[in-house]
């Protein structure tokens, strides 16, 4: 049965949901006795089916963060730019943010539109080895607002994951919206049965972000997604004047550093502030080559080779995430 | 006409506005809380109902760390940060045992969640309710404007930052906006510009003038725009009155003429 089936109500809480069958929303569905008996609870098919899509790429990473506006698309973009520098690695980004996609348009794929072929969806290429799906891709305008309730999104997550004909990728990386809610579940859930070689976590050294952020390694650790390393954006800004530092967010509780050392997690490194990124960003195109020389780029590229040697480490021992 | 007994606990609040953005880390839950104290000093009685239950920031922007919440025989007390109870809040952040536990809830049960907030929390008289939401368009945003169909809402404003990524996701929230009903009082470009302490150069960390364009582009009043402050960013981390402690910033004035848009904006309804 589907999730959420075509005659279901309003507030419908998912066939899968513990809670299925039992909502004050369930009164008078046509489905309530079934799900009430947990018959619709079975694990979902699609988990076996992902397992099989996903049989044919290598390494499966998360960019999450608990906090919004940290950087975590800017991050993904920066990333996928940087492992397909190397043009014999084939590089996927899949954007689960389903109300506030911002990858097309920090890909330069505004306007773009996905075509479907017998073997699925087909993703957009920035590059011949440079994939991109986003839900950004469905929709007609600018303006066009997403208005789901989370079984809804959970199906989309679900389309993305299954239905997408990604090929053989050595590197699929996914965008997370902020939070710890439906997105996150599903794909955690749905790439249950593929395995994920780990989560990279951002922040910035606010304690505002890193509350938010210490539950979301909390929820890393409770559904046991191994975690590559921390992140810190917006790490200081340099004037470009007078060349003094500025902390616009400061560490007031010693920033990812302490949060790391208290958690006993890897910092991967700290990105300062530069007014390019966010430009970039804005015109599509790819930060870490328009500005190789600058101190963020060289944050990024030190970053990602860790994150490289990280997969590659996973793979030599044997162990599969 | 409503009766006022239909309207249960929020029978004695004057006005409801919404803060929302399409896009995550914009300031909402800084310019609620800045929002709040400026209407507080003003001599006005507030209340700040906060939605995002993954991630409740405004206990500590009004540094009031953990704390029970009680009830009484018309619902949930709420917080109030001073003894004169001028301002009152309600976050999912007071009902967890620990303030590092993770909030993994789906859809429907945030939504149960939201609308208990909306509905049995005892606010009493209140001139303003402002309600902070996560980013999105999405079970807490359909939660809140739902529960809240019984109430007169004075609109929402909408905050971004002048990139277009941004904006790009407020230009989401504005149809939300449009779809359900939701009067916008205003746009407010938040992170505007980053003055150096040191030489005084003013840096467009950000980029600058997304949220004009906005406002003119979708034809919604432009509130103002608020620059990037350090020592703003510093006094919400520790729970301080930014309002008090630095009246003479340039943020300061900023905010104020934002807080006299809004009013001017409401009374003019």
């Amino acid at each position: 049965m589907a999730d959420v089936p075509s005659d279901a109500p309003e507030h419908c809480p998912g066939t899968s949901s513990v809670e299925a069958g039992k909502t004050s929303a369930c009164q008078g569905c046509p489905n309530q006795r079934i799900c009430a008996s947990g018959a619709a609870r079975t694990p979902d098919p699609a988990i076996e089916e992902i397992k099989q899509k996903m049989a044919s790429v290598k390494h499966k990473i998360l960019v999450l963060s608990g906090k919004g506006g940290v950087g975590k698309s800017t991050f993904s973009a920066q990333l996928v730019y940087g492992l397909a520098s190397d043009t014999s690695t084939e590089v996927a980004l899949l954007d689960v943010d389903i109300c506030g996609p911002s990858i097309p348009k920090m890909m330069g794929l505004e306007g773009e539109q996905v075509h479907q072929s017998g073997s699925g969806w087909s993703p957009v290429y920035v590059e011949d080895n440079l994939a991109v799906m986003s839900i950004g891709f469905l929709l007609s305008s600018p303006d066009d607002a997403v208005i789901w309730r989370g079984p809804k999104k959970n199906g989309m997550i679900k389309q993305f994951l299954r239905d997408v004909d990604w090929g053989e990728l050595d590197y699929l990386i996914v965008d997370t919206p902020p939070g710890t809610s439906d997105e996150h579940l599903s794909v955690v859930q749905y790439l249950s049965g593929a395995g994920v070689d780990g989560a990279i976590i951002i922040t910035t050294p606010q304690e505002l972000s890193l509350q938010d952020v210490r539950k979301e390694i909390g929820f890393c650790r409770k559904v046991k997604l191994p975690i590559i390393g921390v992140v810190e954006n917006m790490s200081g800004f340099v004037c470009p004047k007078c060349k003094n530092t500025s902390q616009i967010f400061p560490p007031t509780t010693g920033g990812a550093e302490k949060m790391c050392s208290d958690m006993q997690l890897p910092l991967l490194g700290q990105v300062p502030l530069d007014p390019r990124i966010g430009k970039s960003c804005d015109e599509g195109r790819s930060f870490l080559s328009l500005e190789a020389e600058s101190p963020a780029a060289a944050a990024f590229s030190s970053i990602i080779q860790k994150i490289r040697q990280y997969c590659k480490d996973g793979v030599e021992d044997g162990s599969p995430d | 006409m409503e009766r006022s007994d239909e309207k249960g606990n929020l029978a004695q609040v004057r006005h409801v506005v919404l803060v929302l953005s399409g896009k995550g880390g914009v300031g909402k839950s800084t310019l609620t809380t800045e929002l709040a104290l400026a209407l507080r000093h003003a001599g006005k009685k507030v209340g700040i109902l906060d939605v995002d239950l993954c991630g409740p920031s405004i206990p500590r922007m009004l540094c009031v760390g953990r704390q029970d919440v009680h009830q009484c025989d018309a619902g949930w007390v709420p917080v109030y940060t001073d003894a004169q109870k001028s301002l009152a809040l309600m976050s999912i952040g007071f009902l967890l045992e620990n303030p590092d536990d993770a909030v993994v809830w789906r859809g429907p049960k945030k939504t149960a969640l939201i609308g208990q907030f909306v509905s049995d929390v005892a606010w009493g008289e209140l001139d303003f309710l402002l309600v902070d939401t996560p980013p999105g368009t999405s079970d807490e945003h359909l939660a809140v404007v739902e529960n809240l169909r019984k109430h007169k809402v004075d609109g929402a404003i909408l905050v971004t930052t002048p990139q277009a990524v941004s904006t790009g996701d407020v230009r989401r929230e504005i149809t939300f906006c449009k779809k359900t009903g939701l009067r916008i009082l205003g746009i407010v470009e938040n992170m505007s510009g980053f003055v150096c302490p040191h030489c005084s150069e003013c840096s467009n960390i950000f980029s600058k003038g997304g949220g004009e364009e906005l406002a003119k582009l979708s034809g919604s009043p432009f509130l103002g725009c608020i620059p990037l402050d350090p020592q703003l960013s510093t006094s919400v981390e520790e729970g301080k009155d930014f309002i008090q402690a630095f009246p003479e910033s340039a943020t300061f004035s900023a905010i104020s003429h934002i807080a006299q848009a809004v009013l001017a904006n409401i009374a003019a309804a």
